[in-house]
């Protein structure tokens, strides 16, 4: 049996890759990313989607289709993903359907430390969670027999140091090889107008039931039989993190966070003296516990901020009250010396726009010297943010107002912002700058549609963004390189800003990071191309 | 129960080969049939910003992240991180700080990542060929010679005096 150090993401993909997966499709985010560029590194079929609605409804159409599927996303991603995340708990799958959550408790690289543990109890959805790579390995296979064996999507759910550390991984045989995907028509389990959805709710209710049952004893979860003084109930990384502050404690380690075994979590806190729920973020477990009957502790609320660790574990169970260390400062992160973006940003400075940003490396313009941004809260958000402010602030103020937006997150969720400004344009018009330095730079130069290049870097139809703009009727558009000359950009601003209009502005110059690479990928597909036409298959 | 886990943490900024670096040290604990994990925080480190990483190796490791104040190594690849890292370290801890080596005998100053390990290998109980096999698995083949000198480099290095 080959044994590997691999990140919990590379498990994933490598358990992927064993189980006979179909398709693997998604959109990048900080800690999942790394899934699916490891499952195309391993030969499985990887894409990435423009977005995690997108890519949810691209594998469910796939499990539809009998396959099996795999989706990754960030936290914040399976918001965007919801709608049909909800409802696919109803219609249920046909093949095999996993969903990966990857949390960030702590943020290290994220907008917020949402738990979307709360996701698989609000839709109704099976959650597995493990607590370091062979888990994730093992889990994952597991996560697909159970979507089979329920035919329900099933929520893998991670955290970043789960994705993110490594550990030994022994790969297994996989799973039995999935059946060849094959259309079968079910109207009644798949169109969910409400006469078919009514029966599909009590239907999904009825199997979660079942799923409880089945939990109770799924070899699973594992109970560490220890002192009868002390018990504690925990579920992932954090379950690591207990064994070592209290190696003396008896253990009930949750795998299957959702339905929970209650029954089984009954017996062991009945089995000790003290019942402690140890679990990072919200809580949930604890809460869930209590409204069972079941008599625990739960942890203090300044353990609901960040990350766990052994030593905030020691804490919470010696129910010490001292005020937390504060954990050493390093230094943050800034735009790299020769960003294409720091122009734009000197620009928006000088003219003193007020600006509703959005999520990228770009973001990064906030810090000082610029302190360029003025808002940003989720992927998209600057156009509809930037919209808002023109409507109702004071005819000076409004024609200030900028929206700054990256690429990648343009083709993700900006462009309805874009057909909300033709629709419903404010009075003094707006500007709106797309930032396209060629990659999706910040979580580690992935392709968009915008790249014209598949996941793999292989040349496939690229959408632009300035057709785009022009195709929904936005009349002033202009396609610029503001490191080429930053005092025209700034002069091109400053009249975009002066006439009422709507103005798209498309500063195009590739990251320097990425740049090496995309010549790269531009020269192999050149070569590959010439070769195409000396064999004559053009 | 299990011996007593080995803990290191290497820190620098972004673009110095720490994360190259506890990768090495942790394949090369793999290698010499350790239960390793390594833990790291990524994700913008591109930016220059701090990183640090938490290597632990031994019998059987539990938790992935090392707790302040516990660390046995410390090796730090920019003095700028020094201040804000040695915390990490326990009294009698072993700081290996970036001008343990004198920079002008690098092969070249990239392989400082690869040269400070040279020096903790003389502190850890890890095989030659595991540290080889390890250098070679993590960096492509024209690089080899190069970092198997720095890494020899730091192996004839005296060690820097624990922490008090
Ligand atoms: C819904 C959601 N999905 C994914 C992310 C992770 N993420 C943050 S910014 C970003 C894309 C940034 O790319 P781009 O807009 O091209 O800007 P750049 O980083 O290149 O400056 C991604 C994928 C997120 N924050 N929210
Ligand atoms: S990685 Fe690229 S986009 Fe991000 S700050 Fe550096 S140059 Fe700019």
């Amino acid at each position: 049996m080959e044994r590997r150090l691999l990140s919990g993401d590379e498990a994933v993909a490598a358990a992927a890759k064993d189980g006979g997966v179909h398709l693997g499709t998604g959109y990048p985010g900080t800690p999942s990313t790394e899934i699916l560029e490891t499952f195309s590194t391993l030969g499985g079929r990887a894409q990435w989607a423009p977005n995690e609605k997108v890519a949810l409804e691209v594998a469910l159409g796939a499990a539809f289709g009998g396959a099996r599927a795999l989706v990754t996303m960030k936290h914040v991603g399976l918001n965007v993903a919801a709608d049909p995340l909800f409802t696919s708990a109803y219609t249920g799958v046909q093949g095999g359907l996993v969903i990966v959550s990857a949390d960030d408790p702590g943020m290290a690289s994220s907008q917020n430390e949402q738990d979307n543990r709360h996701y698989a109890e609000a839709a109704g959805l099976p959650m597995l969670e493990p607590s370091d790579s062979q888990e994730a390995y093992d889990l994952a296979l597991a996560a697909f027999e159970l979507s089979e064996r329920w035919q329900l999507p099933v929520i893998l759910r991670m955290t970043t140091r789960v994705c993110h550390s490594k550990s030994i991984v022994a790969r297994r045989a996989g799973l039995p090889a999935p059946k060849a995907p094959a259309f079968v028509r079910d109207i009644k389990a798949r169109v969910m107008i409400p006469a078919y959805a009514r029966p599909a709710h009590r239907a999904l209710r009825k199997k979660l039931e079942g799923l409880r049952i089945y939990n109770e004893s799924s070899p699973l979860n594992v109970w560490r039989e220890g002192s009868k003084a002390l018990g504690v109930i925990t579920s992932g990384v954090t379950a690591r993190h207990v064994r070592e502050a209290a190696p003396e404690a008896s253990l009930l380690e949750l795998k299957t966070v959702y339905p929970l075994p209650i029954d089984k979590l009954r017996a062991f806190a009945g089995s000790v003296e003290r019942c402690v729920v140890v679990e990072e973020g919200d809580p949930i477990l604890e809460v869930a516990i209590r409204a069972a009957g079941i008599p625990v502790e739960g942890k203090p609320a300044a353990f609901r901020f960040g990350e766990l660790s052994v030593e905030r574990v020691r804490r919470i169970l010696a129910r010490d009250p001292r005020p937390e260390p504060e954990p050493p400062k390093g230094k943050a992160p800034a735009l790299c010396p020769a960003c294409p973006y720091h122009p734009v940003y000197a620009a928006l400075h000088k003219l003193d726009c007020i600006v509703a940003g959005d999520i990228g490396c770009y973001t990064l313009g906030v810090l000082p010297p610029y302190q360029g941004i003025d808002a940003c809260v989720a992927m998209g958000a600057s156009v509809g943010m930037g919209l808002g402010l023109r409507h109702v602030l004071p005819e000076q103020e409004a024609r200030r107002v900028v929206s700054i937006i990256g690429d990648s997150t343009f083709v993700h969720s900006g462009l309805s912002g874009l057909v909300e400004m033709v629709y419903n344009p404010p009075p003094t018009g707006h500007v709106l700058i797309v930032l396209d330095n060629g990659t999706t730079a910040m979580t580690g130069q992935q392709e968009h549609p915008g790249t014209g290049r598949t996941l793999a870097h292989e040349p496939t139809t690229k959408v632009s963004i300035e057709g785009l703009a022009r195709a929904v009727g936005v009349r002033s558009v202009d396609v610029v390189d503001p490191v080429a000359d930053p005092a025209a950009f700034e002069k091109l601003l400053a009249e975009r800003l002066a006439a009422p209009v709507l103005s798209v502005i498309v500063a195009r110059r590739p990251c320097i990071l990425a740049a090496p690479n995309i010549r790269r990928y531009e020269q192999a597909a050149e070569a590959k191309r010439a070769a195409g036409v000396e064999a004559g298959n053009v | 129960m299990s011996s007593r886990i080995v803990n290191v943490v290497l820190a620098g900024v972004g673009g110095q080969g720490v994360i190259k670096a506890s990768d090495i040290l942790a394949d090369a604990a793999f290698r010499a049939g350790r239960d390793v994990k390594k833990a790291e925080i990524h994700g913008m480190s591109q930016r220059g910003g701090s990183v640090t990483t938490d290597v632990r190796f031994g019998d059987e490791v539990l938790s992935p992240m090392i707790t302040p104040g516990e660390a046995d190594f410390l090796v730090v690849l920019d003095p700028s991180e020094i201040a804000v890292t040695r915390s990490l370290l326990r009294a009698g801890g072993l700081l290996v700080p970036p001008d343990a080596i004198e920079e002008a005998r690098l092969p070249n100053k990239k392989s400082l990542n690869v040269a400070l390990l040279g020096i903790l290998a003389r502190a850890l109980d890890l095989p030659e060929e595991a540290w080889r096999a390890a250098i070679h698995a993590a960096l492509p083949e024209r690089l080899h010679a190069l970092n198997e000198a720095a890494f020899r480099l730091g192996r004839e290095t005296a060690l820097p005096r624990p922490n008090p």
